[in-house]
């Protein structure tokens, strides 16, 4: 279907998301959408998928103007959209999944629907077994069930939102593969996202976003060095790496033994240095979370000892951890670490010590001040934490941590984050690790691993490989361990 | 300039509800074949009709106002107490206790009356450390853990009154025996009122507006309420925070438990607790967490109940009809506010990012 955007506007409050976009985009093209964090690409395919309304514009489907209003009209234009986060249900099983928004009527006949799913799945090779749990998917999977029901639905157009966020490599080729079999077969496909090379691998073309507006159309051979030009209007260089790392361990794990209701990872021994660095590797769910939450607290080692500066902290509940300089920074933002409701001035109180039983609000209302322009956040004191972006969530989810702090486990410390603030937060972190901070990390992008870590290690379905030294390892030596070569069995 | 408009725009949508609400009861009492101007006059007349009405008002107020004020903890640490109705009848019966245990000392009445509050704010207190104990050690939903004890209060308060505490001869629902008046609260001469529980009451609102408004307490209090996991990851014993909010709640419930005793009663009766449990969690629904909007409302919701008092004499109506215009009123100011948000969201176009 061929989809054409006519002058596009769209605004919150004083920030003009969307400023007379206009993009043609015939069918069985594979459309690049290629900005950094705020860059109005999200707000354009949440207009085109139903999601919001534009204030100004108009969407032509094969020519006839089309009205949008909610997302179900967009399926009945055959407009479907992939969220960066699965919308699925993760309770149910497959098969239900997979019919719950079609019109079925009181008893949808699953028999036929569970047929005409394996067929759908054999054209691209998935194998999803239709009565199991989504739960029990991976990400990857998750997101193929997803694709096969919009299919199934009669989508022609489907909107891609930073799909390859938390998928394996080998799930990303699956899906690529996907992608250029829907292209082939006619349908339009919108792709978004900041990671370069992806773009460049995978689209026809290209149209690259900065501040609301469409800088720039691009069509094969691309230029890397010109795209980020028009995505930031200016170069970015990764800053140089340091080595900080004392030479006293802060941190040691003597035969540590983690366990939860999916997997053990056993025997687990790690000297952490003052300053240092370790990135943890390897694909969603292979345990590297759970060493993460042992790190502090949250979840308690079955056997073997953690020590903080020589003190015994093994089976110490979690604000023990926290008492002795220990902080953790988790992934899911505004379940785990931020409170919707609050604004960003009480989380800044809350955060800070507790100084007598009444707050002193003036005291804050500066120290907020001061932290969101040290962090670089968009909002006000007074602004609730929903309020914000996704990246500037980020930003105060960092800006909240203490100083001093003697351990910093960080999930994913700049997933959805454009280019620029990554290095921004990086910047930030490294100036903690020169004050004596350790850091261990988890992230799903392997040049941030191998660029910003000391050591590494890898987690695969519960084993842990030795440290790596990150200055000699390469991206695919590391994505080799990750798939699970190298591992004693 | 732009807050004004919207806080006036909230406060049109409050006056639409209150208006909805009187049409809503008007048509009940259409349907119902009823005058309406004349039930509305009634209830006019029989709350500030005259000052002993007027006096029964504050009567009423003073135990609605104290459980509202225990509820805004609990709805700020997000949970819902429906155990509030057993926490007033338990603070009653501990009221009672110790009077009945200190009544023939040679004790200042000053005294006795004070540990008779502190007695009742105690029961209330541990009969919702009992509901916040089910919840958070036993993961028993506090809606059902409190429900199911205010069954457990209500047959543990007429086993007392017909039990162990009848009255010499036979037990009665008219309760247990008078207390001697030198240990009532003070009263004003001629009528049921104590300025003294008018006062207590009062001081617990503001008691509790400083607490949640301006504290670490309360504030952390909020922060539990609205995510309590993320709460714990910053650092806030969750647990600890809603076992404290259940507390604080019973013991206000059992303050007025106390009240009802100590300056209204003077002795313990089957139905202590009046239904201010309920209402007030009806007055904490419609305030929305503003604590000082609770002295008014909690005022004009005593009035609707005493006003109403009349109606089955004057109009053959049952009382009841307070009742649907005090629910009317929470369901649609609470559906005004969805309404509003609606309407807002439109506006502004503030579900994006």
């Amino acid at each position: 279907m061929k989809v054409e955007l006519r002058n596009i506007h769209k605004s919150f409050g004083p920030v003009h998301a969307n400023n007379g976009i206009t993009l043609d985009v015939p069918a069985g093209t594979i459309q690049g959408i290629l900005g950094e964090n705020g860059a109005g690409k999200s707000t354009l395919m949440k207009i085109l998928s139903g999601f919001i309304r534009e204030d100004e514009g108009e969407i032509l489907l094969d020519g006839k103007v089309a009205r949008i209003d909610t997302p179900s009209d967009a399926i009945k234009f055959g407009i479907g959209m992939l969220h960066q986060d699965p919308l699925d249900f993760l309770p149910m099983r497959v098969i239900d999944n997979f019919i719950i928004g079609a019109d079925g009527g009181l008893f949808p006949n699953k028999k036929q629907a569970q047929n005409e799913f394996l067929e759908l799945q054999s054209q691209f090779n998935f194998n999803i077994d239709p009565d199991a749990h989504v739960d029990s998917l991976t990400v990857g999977e998750r997101q193929q069930l997803e694709i096969l029901r919009l299919l199934w639905l009669g989508a022609r157009v489907l909107i891609l939102d930073e799909p390859t966020t938390g998928i394996s490599s080998s799930q990303r080729q699956k899906l690529f593969a996907t992608l250029k079999i829907l292209a082939e077969q006619g349908k339009t496909l919108f792709f978004v996202s900041h990671k370069l090379e992806e773009v460049e691998g995978l689209c026809h073309r290209i149209a690259v976003f900065r501040q609301g507006e469409v800088v720039g159309e691009v069509q094969p051979p691309y230029t890397t060095d010109d795209l980020v030009r028009m995505m930031f209007g200016k170069e970015v260089k990764l800053g140089e790496k340091e080595k900080i790392a004392g030479e006293q361990a802060v941190i040691q794990f003597k035969q540590v033994t983690v366990e939860d209701s999916r997997m053990r990872i056993a025997n687990i021994n790690l000297d952490i240095f003052p300053g240092e660095v370790i990135g943890l590797a390897g694909m969603a769910g292979s345990g590297q979370r759970q060493f993460l939450k042992a790190c502090c607290g949250l979840l308690k080692p079955v056997a073997g000892k953690v020590t903080l500066h020589g003190k015994d902290l093994t089976g110490k509940p979690y604000h023990n951890y926290l008492g002795s300089g220990v902080a953790y920074v988790p992934a899911s933002r505004l379940e785990e670490g931020l409170v919707e409701g609050l604004t960003l001035n009480e989380h800044f109180i809350l955060a800070e010590d507790q100084e007598g039983f009444f707050i002193n609000r003036d005291k804050f209302r500066d120290i907020t001040r001061e932290r969101i322009k040290e962090f670089n956040i968009k909002g006000r004191p007074g602004s609730p934490v929903e309020s914000l972006s996704g990246g500037n969530q980020q930003r105060a989810l960092l800006a909240l941590m203490k100083t001093p702090l003697k351990f910093l486990l960080i999930e994913h410390p700049t997933r959805g984050l454009d280019v620029e603030s990554a290095i921004y937060i990086w910047g930030k972190l490294k100036e903690r690790c020169r004050q004596g901070t350790s850091i261990v990390f988890i992230s799903a992008d392997l040049e941030e691993v191998l660029h910003y870590s000391d050591r590494v290690l890898v987690f695969f379905g519960g084993k842990v490989s030795e440290p790596l030294d990150a200055r000699t390892t390469t991206v695919d030596q590391l994505g080799q361990l990750i798939g699970g070569k190298g591992f004693k069995a | 300039m732009e807050k004004s408009k919207s806080q006036w725009i909230e406060f049109a949508f409050r006056v639409g509800a209150v208006i909805l609400a009187i049409l809503f009861t008007t048509l009940v009492l259409i349907v119902a074949k009823a005058p309406p101007l004349k039930a509305f006059n009634e209830i006019i007349k029989g709350s500030i009709g005259s000052p002993v009405k007027l006096a029964d008002v504050l009567v009423a107020f003073v135990p609605l106002l104290l459980v509202t004020s225990g509820l805004l903890f609990t709805f700020t640490a997000g949970l819902y107490n429906l155990g509030i109705e057993g926490q007033i009848i338990l603070g009653a019966i501990f009221t009672t206790w110790i009077y009945r245990l200190l009544m023939d000392t040679a004790l200042p009445p000053a005294v006795i009356i004070i540990a008779g509050f502190v007695a009742g704010a105690i029961g209330g207190a541990l009969w919702a450390a009992l509901v916040g104990a089910l919840k958070t050690f036993g993961g028993v939903n506090e809606i059902f853990g409190g429900l199911g004890l205010n069954f457990v209060a209500t047959a543990l308060i007429i086993w007392l009154i017909f039990g162990p505490w009848k009255q010499p001869g036979i037990g009665s629902m008219s309760g247990t025996k008078p207390f001697p008046e030198t240990i009532w609260l003070p009263m004003v001469e001629g009528f049921r009122l104590s300025w003294w529980s008018v006062g207590l009451a009062m001081a617990g609102i503001v008691l509790v507006y400083v607490l949640l408004k301006g504290t670490y307490f309360g504030l952390k209090l909020k922060a539990v309420g609205k995510n309590f996991h993320a709460s714990f990851i910053l650092g806030i014993p969750h647990t600890r925070f809603m076992m404290v909010s259940f507390m604080l709640c019973g013991a206000f419930a059992g303050l007025a438990g106390a009240t009802q005793v100590i300056g209204v009663y003077h002795r313990l009766i089957p139905s202590i607790s009046s239904g201010y449990g309920f209402l007030g969690l009806l007055v904490a629904m419609l305030i929305n967490y503003q604590a000082l909007l609770a002295i008014p409302v909690a005022l004009f919701f005593a009035a609707l109940n005493i006003g109403s008092i009349q109606l089955p004499i004057v109009l053959k109506l049952d009382s009841a009809l307070s009742g649907v215009l005090q629910g009317s009123l929470v369901l649609f100011v609470v559906l005004m506010e969805g309404v509003r948000q609606r309407f807002m969201k439109k506006e502004t176009g503030k579900d994006g990012e």
